[in-house]
């Protein structure tokens, strides 16, 4: 195939392409759950394209075992072929759609909105309050922001993260319905997301990064990274909890259950991200998409603004810096808010999307009796 | 001076300079290839045949020694060692947990291949996983591993390795292992090998070589000038039909065509030419790659209708499509009454009991020659589809004759220091034929007692 030929190829085509070769093969089987999706199928459409890219955890194990991986004339490079689709599904499912084309170039609309969000929470701070550098006695933010401000505008963000991001996998969902979803089947894809199952590779030995090579490095940064995001949302929870159902005001002191999550979870988040980015500065340049480099590491990089200014916030709330670091930090939290629907964040719901439909769907029977035995 | 030479990058080199490695010997390996084509035709293997007396990880039930002794004999005719036969039939049995240590997974019989449970365990992501898991070892081992290093020629004394060249190195070690793969991939020597037919044509011009363009058998060539003892017949390869528009090498597993026995085979004259449904497909393919060879242009036509489809593993290449038997004739150039004449000669003979694909059915044809026996089902159900085939070659079966202790052989007497493992013995034990995996059970059983054997050949030449 020539270059021009491949370029005019649309990256649902080319996971088709890639797909009937793989299914003839079938070396890749028990690397991951996209292989034994695909022998359940001999041709492969854009819903089946998309639904097996999101199932594809870019762990890279089938592109070095690849006998038809380049420089063979079959240029199968599976992990690429995926991660191109899979940014189309965050495209193609993102609602509303006119934000769709913040996929175009998501590193430069997450910049943007970053800026746009510390500038916003300077701004407001100074409006609200007055000069930014002025000790807060006992580290008060609701000096600075009154509550039921951030409370609304928070609110507000994430309700419209949450439903953009609804509509989305539920049309990604419709897109090719497996069936009824049975309690063993949500359970399995639970289990699949809460412990990065196919990051093991399927042999529990890891994934590919710089080389042929297997390490587990990036399922323990990923995993730093999704706990500790998840142990900030806690942390914010049960600090909401505090405010609303027993009236406590924060500050909260550090051995306070909101500080500690927050803390312990600020920290994964710092050290996970890192990981995450050193790993994909470092990957094997034949592995996954390199147009979607800025994508990664913007979101990346959102992530670690908003763990760094979140314990900067911690550690010098009685300080004077604590009104700028406020800023700081809610702007980068609301940036990520706000791009959550548009930004890497989408990968999240579509590969839980595709985990579940893949657990739904290897209980049905295979329609397909594919004979050489 | 350096112990030991590892000639080749495959299954067997690799097994060869680990395991002399681990006896303490310094390595070195030379593999002609690029990084990127390492592993000749190790890349392209999926699983290993394995004795074994009850269930295992990866295998169910069990396969026992002589099981699997008599299922050799069966394939190759007798054309075996029973001695280096029954050496790699119980090295199979114990080699996994070495093979494990550096680095190797495996996993069940794929989709498709449970005939294969029992018998043969799976590599994880298939042979070049495998391959980069053996250079990792390599690696971290401290063998010194040289990509893009044809050797060349040999230097020879009294039967005894000296030295070999590769470009303008000439390398010395106390002992050598040549692993260096057959001669499939020279053409020249095929055609030679096939010769001429009666029409005049070099059947060998057509083939396409399912493997690594790198083993071109410079050695084994010039250890056949040296004298060393010889084993298999030159003209002999393993044969499969595989899809047409394969590459010239390494198209792999993924260029076969397996809807054979579920249609009719017809040859350029539209005409078919042997028993499709003679036996069940992974017991027949091997023998149509040299019947088509036999075929005028060496070409093959697999023709099915739409009640074969989703019976037999996707083909990587799409079929050539038609709503009607002319319609198709004239798509595949063939001669459309011919076609047609053949196709109704077929379906009229059809006498359809109840079709079963997993089992040798009642389905076959009545006053028919040649006659289909098993799984014939008219071709009426339209759309119709085609599959160009032509010979494909895995391997050669031409080595270099050798005993238990993997070394190569002058007028009957043993080198000391010069060893052989891999596709340049496989012969000894797989005279003719095949059986899936059993390639990767001689190179993994000959390319270990190669290793230990060169190794202690150094230590001895160390002692002199």
């Amino acid at each position: 195939m020539t270059e021009l030929e491949q370029l005019v190829r649309s990256a649902e085509q080319e996971v088709s392409r890639v797909m009937e070769i793989c299914n003839a093969c079938r070396y890749c089987e028990t690397y991951c759950a996209v292989f034994p999706a695909m022998t359940r199928r001999l041709a492969f459409d854009d819903t089946d394209a998309h639904f097996l890219a999101n199932l594809c955890h870019n762990c890279g194990a089938c592109l070095h075992a690849c006998q038809y991986a380049p420089p063979h004339e079959f240029a199968v490079n599976v992990p690429r072929a995926m991660a191109s689709v899979r940014r189309n599904t965050y495209a193609n499912y993102a609602w509303p759609a006119i934000f769709s084309a913040l996929y175009r170039r998501n590193g430069v609309a997450l910049a943007v909105a970053t800026a746009a969000g510390i500038a916003l929470f300077l701004m407001l701070a100074i409006a609200l309050r007055g000069p930014l550098w002025i000790a807060q006695p006992g580290g008060n933010f609701y000096a600075v922001f009154p509550h039921n401000t951030m409370v609304a505008m928070f609110g507000l963000a994430f309700a419209f993260a949450v439903v953009g991001l609804a509509i989305g996998s539920a049309r990604f969902w419709r897109g090719q319905s497996p069936g009824a979803i049975t309690g063993a089947a949500a359970a399995e894809a639970s289990r699949n997301v809460l412990a990065l199952t196919y990051l093991g590779g399927g042999h529990g030995d890891g994934c590919n990064e710089q080389d042929d090579r297997f390490t587990l490095v990036r399922r323990r940064f990923h995993h730093l990274t999704f706990y500790g995001f998840v142990l900030c949302f806690a942390s914010t929870t049960v600090a909401t909890l505090y405010h609303y159902a027993f009236g406590w005001a924060a500050p909260y002191g550090l051995l306070s259950a909101p500080v500690v999550l927050g803390t312990i979870g600020g920290l994964g988040l710092l050290v996970g991200p890192a990981g995450l980015f050193w790993l994909n500065v470092k990957r094997h340049p034949l592995q996954g998409d390199p147009a979607q480099k800025p994508m990664d590491r913007a979101f990346i990089a959102l992530l670690l603004g908003t763990s760094l200014s979140g314990l900067g916030l911690l550690a010098l709330r009685a300080t004077p810096a604590m009104a700028t670091l406020l800023a700081l930090h809610l702007g980068c939290v609301m940036a990520f808010f706000v791009t959550m629907p548009y930004s890497k964040f989408a990968h999240a719901v579509y590969r839980t999307a595709a985990l579940l439909k893949w657990a739904v769907e290897r209980r049905q029977p295979n329609r397909l009796r594919l004979s050489s035995d | 001076m350096l112990d030991v030479l590892v000639i080749g990058g495959g299954n067997a080199a690799l097994c060869a300079a680990l395991m002399a490695r681990e006896a303490g010997a310094s390595v070195m390996l030379m593999e002609a290839s690029p990084r990127e084509w390492r592993g000749g035709n190790s890349q392209h293997t999926r699983n290993l045949r394995c004795m074994h007396d009850a269930p295992q990880d990866v295998l169910v039930d069990a396969y026992p020694e002589e099981e699997f002794w008599q299922d050799l004999l069966k394939v190759t005719g007798g054309n075996t060692s029973e001695s280096l036969a029954r050496l790699t039939i119980r090295a199979s049995s114990t080699c996994r947990p070495w093979m494990r240590k550096h680095g190797v997974r495996f996993q069940p019989s794929l989709a498709g291949t449970l005939h294969l449970s029992r018998t043969n365990a799976f590599f994880m992501g298939g042979g070049k996983a495998l391959v980069n898991a053996y250079y990792r070892s390599a690696d971290n081992l401290g063998v010194q591993v040289h990509y893009d290093s044809p050797v060349h020629a040999l230097e020879l004394r009294d039967g005894r390795f000296v030295a070999a060249s590769c470009g303008n190195k000439r390398i010395e070690a106390r002992s050598c292992v040549l692993a260096a793969g057959g001669f499939e991939s020279n053409l020249e020597w095929l055609r030679q090998a096939w010769g001429q037919n009666a029409r005049g044509e070099w059947p060998a011009d057509n083939f396409l070589i399912r493997g690594t363009r790198f083993n071109q058998g410079v050695l084994l060539k010039q250890m056949m000038d040296e004298g060393a003892d010889i084993i298999g017949d030159p003209s002999q390869s393993h044969c499969v039909a595989i899809d047409a528009r394969a590459p010239r090498y390494d198209g792999g597993i993924v260029t076969r065509v397996d809807g054979v026995s579920l249609g009719v085979m017809l040859n350029a004259d539209a005409r078919r030419f042997y028993d499709e449904g003679e036996d069940f497909w992974p017991k027949r393919y091997a023998i149509w790659g040299r019947l088509v060879a036999e075929q005028r242009d060496q070409i093959g036509y697999c023709i099915i209708d739409s009640k074969a489809i989703g019976r037999f593993m996707p083909p990587v290449f799409p079929a050539t499509t038609a709503h009607s038997l002319p319609e198709l004739a004239r798509k595949l150039e063939l001669d459309e009454s011919t076609f047609v004449r053949t196709l109704d000669d077929f379906n009229n003979a059809c006498r359809v009991g109840t079709f079963d694909h997993t089992v040798l059915d009642d389905c076959h044809t009545e006053g028919l020659t040649p006659a289909k026996t098993h799984w014939a089902r008219p071709i009426d159900a339209p759309p119709f589809y085609a599959y160009a085939l032509r010979p494909g070659i895995t391997f050669t079966y031409l080595g270099l004759k050798t005993n238990e202790q993997a070394a190569v052989h002058f007028g009957g007497v043993a080198s000391d220091n010069l060893f052989v493992a891999g596709e340049m013995m496989a012969g000894n034990v797989l005279g003719k034929g095949y059986t899936a995996g059993v390639g990767m059970s001689i190179g993994t059983a000959f390319g270990r007692v190669a290793g230990t054997e060169a190794a202690r050949a150094a230590m001895r030449g160390k002692g002199q």
